[in-house]
C-alpha cells in the first residue's frame, strides 16, 4: 500500500450539527490515524460554529458509535450528531 | 431467552409514510403469543407550556436501522419473545400523528410490557433520530436532550 500521510473521508451532519454549520455532508482529507478524539478537535478548528455543542456530539464510524480511542481508517465515513431524540 | 429454535421474526423499518398499526398487530399475533402490547409515541401539542403544531423527524437511515436490529436483538436475549415490530417514522408530522411504534408479543403479559417498554426506553437514547419542534410562534427547533442522562454508546468492543 501507497504510504500517504492524508486519508480521505466522508463527514455527516445532523440536526443542530447541521443546522449550525449548514451543510449535511463534507468530504474532507484527515491525518492518517488520527483518533476519534483528535477528530473532535480538527472538527472545531475546520468548524468553529460548533463550538456549543462540540462537547455533546456522538461521533460514529461507519454507522457504528465510536469510542475516542478508535483508529479512523481510510473511506470512513464519520457522522456527527448531538444527543438523539427520536420517539 | 428466544425459546424456538426459529430466528426471530421480526419487522424493522423506517418509514416517511404514516405507521400502519392494524398491520403491526396482525404481524406479532401469532399462536405461540398470549400477550400482544402496542406502543405508539405520538405528537403532543404542549410541552413546558409551549404549543407545537408540528414536528419533523430526522434520521441517519443506516445506522438507525443497524441500532433499531441490535436493539430488537438484545431484547430478545431477555424476554420470550414471540414476534416484534419497531417503526419509526420520518418526515413531516402533524398533532396526533404516531412517530414510533412498538408492538410485542409475548406468551405472557408481563414479558410483553416490559419487553416493549425496554425497546422504547432504549429507543430513545440510542437510536439516531431527531426531532425538530415547530412552535406556535412560528420558529423551529432542534431537539436534543442534555447528554447528562442515560446515553450511548452502549457497544461492543
Amino acid at each position: 500500500m501507497p504510504q500517504t500521510n492524508s486519508t480521505s473521508v466522508t463527514i455527516k451532519l445532523f440536526a443542530r450539527a447541521s443546522e449550525l454549520t449548514g451543510t449535511s455532508e463534507l468530504a474532507w482529507e484527515i491525518p492518517t490515524n488520527l483518533t476519534v478524539g483528535e477528530f473532535r478537535k480538527l472538527l472545531l478548528e475546520r468548524c468553529p460554529e460548533l463550538q456549543s455543542v462540540i462537547s455533546t456530539l456522538f461521533i460514529a464510524i461507519n454507522a457504528e458509535y465510536a469510542q475516542d480511542q478508535q483508529i479512523i481508517a481510510e473511506g470512513a465515513e464519520i457522522a456527527c450528531f448531538p444527543p438523539v431524540s427520536g420517539g | 431467552m428466544n425459546m424456538s429454535s426459529d430466528p426471530l421474526q421480526k419487522k424493522v423499518s423506517l418509514t416517511d409514510q404514516k405507521i400502519d398499526t392494524t398491520q403491526l398487530i396482525e404481524f406479532v399475533t401469532t399462536p405461540q403469543a398470549g400477550a400482544v402490547v402496542l406502543f405508539l409515541g405520538t405528537v403532543r401539542e404542549l410541552t413546558n407550556g409551549r404549543r407545537t403544531v408540528a414536528l419533523d423527524y430526522d434520521a441517519y437511515p443506516d445506522m438507525a436501522l443497524s441500532e433499531m436490529n441490535k436493539l430488537v436483538d438484545e431484547t430478545s436475549q431477555r424476554w420470550p419473545l414471540a414476534r416484534v415490530a419497531l417503526v419509526h417514522r420520518t418526515g413531516h408530522l402533524q398533532l396526533t400523528e404516531a412517530s414510533v411504534a412498538v408492538a410485542v408479543s409475548t406468551p405472557h403479559r408481563e414479558d410483553a410490557f416490559a419487553a416493549g417498554k425496554y425497546l422504547i426506553d432504549e429507543l430513545k437514547v440510542r437510536v439516531p433520530v431527531w426531532k425538530k419542534e415547530n412552535w406556535d410562534d412560528g420558529t423551529t427547533e432542534w431537539v436534543h436532550p442534555s447528554p447528562t442522562g442515560n446515553h450511548p454508546p452502549a457497544q461492543e468492543p
